[in-house]
């Protein structure tokens, strides 16, 4: 082969290599402008009475979204409350079992579920719930939030125990060990830190969630402890003031903003290092 | 003759319509290691596995005649406890990873919920380490996790788990496949030694470890017992021309 068609070869890979990488670097400059555009305009409004206070009412400077950061607690306590176990549960059925029929019908849903439109989820979980108990309700909330937790949580379940060696599960059943406790004893721990890594993305994304909130959780412009009344959650409370006429509760939208994004990025880490482990 | 612990009665064993085993008769003797050798796909470990009731979790799997254990058929035992009496070591290493060296030695017991008092524990875990010849290498990093050691370290402390449930019977699944030279003669040594107390069936390809560590072997081919007897003498006299050929190296 001719010396100047290797070195046309060598060029051509140069180039590719330098296209990807330049695709790479360009997916990054979203995320570092949306980063560098919430901290100039929401990290002034970051400080102990943002943390610590609920809204004051228009016109007056100061308050906090201590409502909204209690809110958006409660409502994901209450939905990982029923999706983690019964996620995990789910997906150990279907790993255990990849080919019964009923597995594939989960998958089935699972995947149509992941897809549904959260307005969607929001809009039926009005009527099973909140129209029954007459009352928006952080319950309400919950439960739209649990179900868009699910499908997370099973892929990742299923996905995790589908890389334990087949070995290991033998090697408890072989001590004498019951079915049932080989999967609760050996199977789970031993793929734990993928189940956890599921959970945290999981929660991650419903924190951030507005749609199924609407007609469900509705917001609270005061403090609430209880579950059985509407309560106010960060991204709904982003919505009703960064819709409203008052300058203050834009600044708060923004610090809201900032706080949520820097939780789920924070998930996201924490996420990453449970895997590496 | 010593007693027999475990006896193979007109033994079938089929996976959906192929069959795996062919009219099986063995007897296996008390405290021996009785070798079951033969090349890849004649059935051994499917055997061993039916010893167990291991290849119930296989999908089709079913099995014709008796395994008498004891002079009990095990298929009208509990499995559950016929495993806690049949102790298994399979082929690659599988210490639990979320276990330290401790807590592996006696996992039939914590994954049974079967409480000890702690100096039953330590015990126990000294004793079958002790047994597996590993005691001395890790009691100084006993609650260190399993996976650290080294492949032949890890095959021991496998041992040790089957051994500190008192087993009668104990399962060697090609034990020593996945390791080296080295590691390889420790577990051999160590096969040996525990012939003293526990009876031993040891599947393997290697015709030159049966040789060495078995007093009994058997040899299977494409699902039949071939040839079986004293390992010395099957070694230097077979009866059957397919052993003869196979120990020669002709095939397998």
């Amino acid at each position: 082969m001719k010396k100047s068609s290797l070195k046309i070869r060598h060029a051509k890979n140069y180039l590719f290599i330098g296209i990807i990488g330049l695709c790479s670097i360009l997916l990054m400059i979203p995320l570092i402008l949306i980063f560098y555009q919430l901290i100039t305009l929401g990290g002034k409004s970051i400080n102990l009475t943002f943390l610590t206070q609920i809204p004051k009412s228009p016109g007056e400077s100061g308050g906090g979204i201590y409502n909204a950061i209690v809110g958006t607690t409660l409502l994901v306590a209450l939905a990982s409350l029923v999706s983690i176990p019964l996620g995990i549960l789910t997906g150990v059925y279907i790993s255990e079992y990849q080919n019964s029929r009923l597995s594939g019908a989960v998958r089935t849903c699972v995947d149509i579920l992941q897809g549904t439109p959260s307005i969607v989820i929001g809009i039926i979980v009005y009527t099973w719930v909140v129209r029954p108990m007459s009352q928006f309700s952080a319950i309400s909330g919950g439960v739209a939030l649990g179900i868009m937790m699910l499908p997370v949580i099973i892929k990742t379940t299923e996905e995790t125990l589908g890389l334990i060696p087949m070995s290991l599960k033998e090697a408890s059943l072989a001590l004498g060990v019951p079915y049932y406790k080989t999967i609760l004893k050996v199977v789970i721990p031993t793929g734990f830190s993928g189940i956890l890594t599921g959970i945290l993305l999981s929660i991650s994304r419903v924190a951030g969630e507005t749609a199924p909130l609407l007609f469900t959780a509705f917001g609270n412009a005061f403090l609430t402890y209880s579950i059985f009344k509407p309560i106010s959650a960060i991204p709904l409370l982003i919505f009703n003031y960064a819709t409203s006429p008052y300058e203050e509760w834009h600044q708060l939208a923004w610090g809201a903003s900032l706080l949520v994004v820097g939780m789920i990025l924070l998930l996201n880490l924490v996420a990453k290092g449970v895997t590496k482990r | 003759m010593t007693e027999s612990v475990l006896r193979l009665d007109h033994f079938n064993f089929f996976i959906g319509e192929n069959q795996i085993l062919n009219d099986i008769n063995l007897k296996f003797q008390r405290k021996k290691v009785t070798a079951i050798m033969g090349p890849s796909g004649c059935g051994k470990t499917s055997m061993i596995r039916c010893i167990n009731r291991m290849n119930e979790w296989v999908k089709n799997a079913r099995v014709e005649g008796e395994i008498l254990f004891y002079g009990k058929n095990l298929f009208q035992m509990d499995p559950i406890l016929l495993r806690r009496k049949i102790g298994m070591v399979f082929q690659r290493p599988n210490p639990f990873p979320t276990m330290s060296i401790f807590e592996n030695v006696i996992a039939g017991y914590l994954l049974n919920g079967i409480k000890l008092s702690k100096t039953d524990k330590e015990r126990i875990v000294e004793d079958s380490l002790r047994k597996a010849a590993l005691w001395d290498e890790v009691k100084d990093g006993i609650h260190r996790k399993g996976t650290f050691l080294s492949g032949g370290q890890q095959q021991r402390l496998c041992i040790a788990r089957a051994l500190a449930m008192n087993p009668r019977l104990l399962l060697l699944d090609e034990p020593t496949s996945a390791l080296d030279p080295k590691a390889t003669s420790h577990i051999e040594e160590l096969i040996i030694e525990l012939k003293k107390t526990v009876t031993i069936v040891l599947v393997t390809h290697n015709i030159a470890q049966a040789s060495r560590v078995s007093d009994f072997t058997a040899f299977l081919y494409l699902g039949e017992l071939v040839e079986y007897g004293e390992t010395t003498k099957m070694f230097t006299v077979p009866e059957d021309k397919r052993t003869e050929e196979y120990l020669t190296g002709k095939f397998g």
